[in-house]
C-alpha cells in the first residue's frame, strides 16, 4: 500500500520531464562515479607509486612512462596522490553525510510524526546550528578539536543534522496525513511500527536523493578546508590539498592544480546530477523543502 | 507590521544567546588548556597554574561562561595574546573589507543571474533556455576555490591583467582598491548566480502561469511589461529570500576567497587565528561572525515584510 | 452570421495531453451581434473556458486550434501579435472567474487600472487617474479615490470583482467576455455582480458573452443561450424560446438541477446520473447518450447535427428532442 501511493504521486508529477532527464549525462554521472568509487577502493592494489614518496630530483616533472601525470612540487607521483586524494574525498564525503542523514533523519521523522513540544525544540536547535555559517563553524571545530581526518568527518556530519532533518521532517508531515498511515493508526499500530513500517521506508526515498546532494556538498567543504591547508593534516594526499599545492606553481605547472580540480569537479558533478535526478523522481513538489 | 517586528526581535534573543553558548563550548572543546596554548615550551606545572589561576580556567565552566558573557555584554570581546589587539579593534578595521567583497560579488551573482533567469523564463523549454539551466546547474558543481584558481590562472598568470593578491583601501585609491577586488568578487559571484537564476527562472515561470499573467494578456499589455512589471515583481521578493539564504556561503565564500587573494578581511583573520593559534580572536570572530549572520537575516526577513504588501499589511 | 461582431466558425481546439489528444472545442459556431448578448452554459470541463480562451487567442502553447474566430470583420487566428495585443483590453475585454487570482497582488489597483488605460488610450497620468476613478465609483467601489492606492488583498472577493470588471471596461470594449464571473464569489454578492454587468453592458452598449454553469444566470440576462456539452454546442436558441421550450434533453438535466441559492457554489449536478465522458475518448455517437434517460437506438452509434427545429433561429442536436410543451 505504501509503495503504491509514492508511485501514484510520481504519475502525477511532470513525467515528460522525467523521461527526458534520465539521458545519457545520467549514465555518464553514473559511469564517473563507479570509476572513481573502483580506483579509490583498489588503489592499493593498483601497480602506483606510494603517493608520499618524494624526489626531490623529479620535481615538477612532465608527464612520463613512469609518471602518467608527472609528479607535483615534492616529486610525488600526481596519480597516486590523486587516487588516493579520491579515497579521502570519498571516505569523508560519504561518512559525513551518513552521520546526517542518520541522526537528522530520525530527528526530522520523530518531529514530523509526534509534532508537539518536541518538535519546536529540534527545529528551534536546528536553527541555533543553522545560525553559523556553515564553513566557519567547520573551521572553528577543527581548529579547537585538532586535524584529523576522523574530527573532521564528525563536524562535517553535524553541519548536514539540519538539513536532513528538514527533508525528512517535511515528507514526514505529508505522510502522517496519508490515508495509509491513518488506515494504521486506526487499526491500533503501534508507534514504533508506524515510523518503522510505514513512515520510514516512504521517507528513505526522498532522503537518500538528498544524501547524494549532501555527498557533493561535503566533498566541496572537506576540498576548501583541505586547500587552506586546515582539512586533513599533511602528509595524506586529498585533492583539495593538491589543488591548494598546485596554487603555488600555477605559472609554472598549471596541471598540479587543474587536473585534482577535473576530478573534483566531475566528481561533484556526478553526485549532484544523480541526486537531482533521483530528487526529481521522488520529490513531484520541487522546492517544497 | 510593528507585531511582527516585534515578534521577530523576541525570537532574536533566545537565538543569540544560544549562539553564544555554542560558542563558548566550542572553544572549550580544546585539548588541554588554553594556558597550555599561551605559555607554548615555557609551561611548567607552576606557571601553567598561575596563568590558568589569572584567567579564570580554574573556575567551573559555567561561572567561566557567565563572566565571558558579562564581558561581551559590556564590549570586551577580549584581546589577543599573540598582537595584543582587542578582537572588537581587529574585527571592525576588517569588516569593511568583507563587506565591500560580498557587496560586489552579490551584485555580481544578480547582474548575472537575473537577467538569465528572465530571459529563460520568457523562453521556457527553447534551446537557450536548456543551455544555461545546464550551465547553471554545472556551476553549481565547481567550489569557490575552483574558479578562484581558474581565475587567477587566466587573468593573473596568462593576462596578467589583473593582481592576483593584495589590497588597497577604497579610501587611499579607489582605482587600485577596484582592480584588487575584480577577481575576488568575481569568483564570488560565480558561484552565485547559478543559485541566484535557478530560483528565479523557476519562480518567474509559475508566476507566467498565473491568472493575472492572463489576465495582463488579455489586457493588450505589451510583452515587456508583463514580463519585467508582472512577473518579475512577485518573483523579486523571492530575490529577497535568496540574497538571504546566500549570506551564510557568501560568508563562507569570503574567508575562502580572502584567504586566496590575500585580502585583509573577516575571512583571512579567522584563518590566520587558526594558522597562529590565536584563541581568543578565533573564539571572538566566530562569535560576531554568527551574531552578524544572525541579525542580517534578521534585517532579511525585515526587507521581505516591507516589499510584500501581503505581509505588510498583516494578512500574511 | 455577416453583420455579427464575433463570430466564431468551425473552431476546433485539440490539446495534446500525456493520456493523448484532448478535443476541448469540437467544431463549434456561435455569433454575437453588437450590443447583444450571449450566454455560454455546459458543465464545468465542457469545453466553455477553452472557447473563450480561443476567442482571446489566449490558449496554452500547447494547444492547436483550427476554424475561423472573426472578430470586426477580422479572422483573429491569423492576426499578428502586436495586431492583437491592440485589440485586447481595448476592443474585447474579459473577467475571469477568480478574482483572487486574477488580478496581480503586487501591484495596486491603481496601476493595473492605469496600465490599461494608458496602454490603449491617449491620456496622461493624470487624466488615466481620473478615468480610473470614476471606472471604480461606476462599478460601485465606494470611495474609488483612496482605493487607486491599495493593493487587491485589501478588498473583499466581491470588491475584488468589481475591479476586475472596472479594468475590462476601462477603454470601452465592443465585447466583454465573462468567464464564470461569479462563481468564486459568495451567493450574496452573486446577483449584485451579474446585475452590475448586465446594467453596464446596457449602457455601454457592449456585447457580452457569459460563460457559466448556471442555466439561472443567462434566463433574464442574454439574448441569446449556446448550451454545451463535451466540447460541442448541443442547443442553441434565443433565450426565451429556449426556456419556453427546451428540445435537447441534456438542458432539461442543467435546468432541473439548478442549484437553488441557498446552495453553494460548485454544487454537482446531482439530478444527471454519470460523468461527462472522457474527452480524450470520443464516443461514436451522441456524448450524452450514456446519461441521457432518452437515450436510444442510433444515439450511441450515431452523432446527432446541430440543425433547426421549427424556429430558424432555436438549433439543437439531438435525435429524440423532447417533444413541445415539456420542457421547463
Amino acid at each position: 500500500m505504501a509503495t503504491l501511493e509514492l508511485s501514484l504521486d510520481e504519475t502525477e508529477a511532470a513525467p515528460v520531464q522525467r523521461r527526458r532527464r534520465l539521458g545519457t549525462l545520467f549514465w555518464c554521472a553514473i559511469g564517473w562515479t563507479v570509476l572513481v568509487f573502483a580506483v579509490a577502493i583498489f588503489a592499493d592494489l593498483l601497480p602506483l607509486p606510494s603517493p608520499t614518496d618524494m624526489d626531490m630530483l623529479e620535481r615538477r616533472a612532465p608527464i612520463s612512462a613512469e609518471h602518467w601525470l608527472g609528479t607535483d612540487g615534492l616529486g610525488r607521483d600526481e596519480l597516486a596522490r590523486l587516487i588516493y586524494g579520491a579515497r579521502i574525498s570519498l571516505i569523508v564525503g560519504l561518512c559525513a553525510p551518513m552521520i546526517g542523514v542518520t541522526i537528522g533523519g530520525a530527528l526530522g521523522i520523530l518531529a514530523g510524526y509526534f509534532r508537539g513540544r518536541f518538535e519546536s525544540f529540534v527545529v528551534g536547535s536546528m536553527d541555533v546550528l543553522l545560525a553559523f555559517p556553515p564553513l566557519i563553524l567547520a573551521l572553528a571545530v577543527t581548529a579547537y578539536l585538532g586535524q584529523s581526518i576522523f574530527n573532521l568527518t564528525c563536524i562535517l556530519g553535524v553541519l548536514g543534522i539540519p538539513a536532513f532533518m528538514r527533508v525528512a521532517r517535511a515528507a514526514t508531515l505529508t505522510l502522517a496525513r496519508r490515508e495509509f498511515v491513518i488506515a494504521a493508526q486506526a487499526l491500533g499500530a503501534t508507534h514504533a511500527h508506524i515510523l518503522l513500517r510505514e513512515l520510514l521506508p516512504n521517507v528513505l526515498l526522498p532522503l537518500i536523493a538528498f544524501f547524494l546532494l549532501g555527498v557533493a556538498v561535503t566533498i566541496v567543504v572537506e576540498g576548501s578546508l583541505s586547500f587552506l591547508g586546515l582539512g586533513v593534516p599533511p602528509p595524506i594526499s586529498s585533492w583539495g590539498s593538491m589543488i591548494g599545492e598546485g596554487r603555488e606553481s600555477l605559472d609554472v605547472a598549471p596541471r598540479l592544480a587543474f587536473i585534482p580540480a577535473i576530478a573534483m569537479f566531475l566528481t561533484v558533478l556526478s553526485f549532484n546530477l544523480i541526486g537531482d535526478t533521483m530528487r526529481a523522481l521522488t520529490d513531484p513538489r520541487q522546492g517544497a523543502l | 507590521m510593528l507585531f511582527f517586528v516585534a515578534r521577530r526581535l523576541l525570537y532574536l534573543v533566545p537565538v543569540l544567546i544560544a549562539v553564544s553558548v555554542l560558542t563558548f563550548v566550542i572553544a572549550s572543546l580544546l585539548p588541554g588548556d588554553l594556558a597550555y596554548v599561551i605559555l607554548g615550551d615555557q609551561a611548567t606545572p607552576e606557571n601553567v597554574a598561575a596563568l590558568r589561576h589569572d584567567m579564570g580556567l580554574d573556575q567551573p565552566i559555567w561561572l567561566r561562561y557567565l563572566g565571558w558573557l558579562w564581558h561581551i555584554l559590556q564590549g570586551d570581546f577580549g584581546r589577543s595574546f599573540r598582537t595584543g589587539q582587542t578582537v572588537w579593534q581587529a574585527v571592525s578595521d576588517r569588516v569593511p573589507v568583507s563587506f565591500e567583497l560580498m557587496i560586489f560579488a552579490e551584485l555580481i551573482g544578480l547582474a548575472i543571474g537575473v537577467p538569465l533567469a528572465i530571459a529563460c523564463a520568457a523562453k521556457a523549454g527553447s534551446a537557450f533556455d536548456r543551455f544555461m539551466t545546464g550551465t547553471a546547474f554545472g556551476m553549481l558543481s565547481v567550489p569557490t576555490f575552483l574558479s578562484a584558481i581558474l581565475l587567477i590562472y587566466l587573468f593573473a598568470v596568462e593576462l596578467r591583467l589583473l593582481p592576483a593578491t593584495g589590497y588597497v583601501p577604497f579610501t587611499e585609491d579607489p582605482v587600485a582598491n577596484l582592480r584588487f577586488m575584480v577577481l575576488p568578487a568575481l569568483t564570488l559571484g560565480l558561484a552565485e548566480w547559478p543559485g541566484i537564476m535557478r530560483v528565479l527562472r523557476s519562480d518567474m515561470i509559475a508566476a507566467l502561469q498565473e491568472d493575472y499573467i492572463a489576465l495582463a494578456k488579455a489586457k493588450g499589455l505589451k510583452p515587456s511589461r508583463i514580463l519585467f512589471v508582472h512577473a518579475l515583481k512577485p518573483s523579486s521578493l523571492t530575490l529577497v529570500t535568496i540574497t538571504g539564504i546566500n549570506i551564510g556561503r557568501l560568508i563562507g565564500g569570503a574567508v575562502i576567497v580572502e584567504s586566496i587573494f590575500a585580502l585583509p578581511g573577516i575571512g583571512r583573520l579567522l584563518v590566520g587565528a587558526i594558522y597562529t593559534r590565536d584563541l581568543i580572536i578565533l573564539q571572538g570572530v566566530v562569535l560576531l561572525v554568527a551574531a552578524g549572520f544572525v541579525i542580517m537575516n534578521f534585517i532579511v526577513d525585515l526587507l521581505y515584510a516591507v516589499l510584500d504588501p501581503r505581509i505588510r499589511h498583516g494578512h500574511a | 452570421m455577416s453583420g455579427a461582431l464575433l463570430s466564431v466558425e468551425d473552431a476546433v481546439v485539440d490539446l495534446p495531453t500525456p493520456r493523448g489528444n484532448l478535443r476541448a472545442v469540437d467544431h463549434v459556431d456561435l455569433a454575437v451581434g453588437a450590443g447583444k448578448t450571449l450566454g455560454i452554459v455546459g458543465e464545468s470541463g465542457c469545453g466553455k473556458t477553452m472557447l473563450s480562451r480561443a476567442v482571446l487567442q489566449l490558449l496554452p502553447k500547447k494547444a492547436r486550434l483550427s476554424g475561423r474566430v472573426m472578430f470586426d470583420g477580422q479572422d483573429l487566428t491569423t492576426l499578428s501579435a502586436e495586431k492583437l495585443r491592440k485589440l485586447r483590453g481595448r476592443s474585447l475585454a474579459v473577467v475571469f472567474q477568480d478574482p483572487m487570482t486574477s488580478l496581480n497582488p503586487v501591484l495596486t489597483i491603481g496601476t493595473q487600472l492605469i496600465e490599461t488605460i494608458q496602454e490603449h488610450l491617449e491620456l496622461d497620468l493624470a487624466q488615466a487617474r481620473q478615468r480610473s476613478t470614476e471606472l471604480l465609483a461606476a462599478v460601485g467601489i465606494p470611495a474609488p479615490e483612496q482605493r487607486l492606492a491599495q493593493y487587491p488583498h485589501q478588498l473583499s472577493g466581491g470588491m475584488r470583482q468589481r475591479v476586475a470588471i472596472a479594468v475590462a471596461l476601462s477603454c470601452e470594449p465592443q465585447l466583454l467576455i465573462a468567464d464564470e464571473p461569479t462563481t468564486a464569489l459568495d451567493v450574496t454578492i452573486q446577483a449584485q455582480i451579474l446585475d452590475l454587468l448586465a446594467r453596464e453592458q446596457q449602457r455601454r452598449h457592449m456585447a457580452m458573452i457569459i460563460i457559466t454553469h448556471d442555466l439561472g444566470v443567462v434566463a433574464g440576462r442574454t439574448d441569446e443561450v449556446a448550451v454545451m456539452y463535451a466540447g460541442r454546442v448541443v442547443e442553441r436558441a434565443p433565450t426565451p424560446a429556449l426556456f419556453k421550450q427546451m428540445r435537447m434533453p441534456y438542458t432539461e438535466a442543467l435546468l432541473a438541477a439548478l442549484p437553488k441559492l441557498d446552495v453553494p457554489p460548485h454544487t454537482p449536478l446531482p439530478a444527471i446520473s454519470g460523468r461527462p465522458p472522457d474527452p480524450t475518448r470520443p464516443l461514436k455517437g451522441c456524448s450524452f447518450s450514456p446519461r441521457c434517460r432518452y437515450s436510444a437506438g442510433r444515439c450511441s452509434t450515431e452523432k446527432p447535427r446541430l440543425s433547426p427545429a421549427e424556429t430558424l433561429e432555436h438549433l439543437y442536436a439531438c435525435f429524440h428532442p423532447l417533444a413541445a410543451g415539456s420542457g421547463a
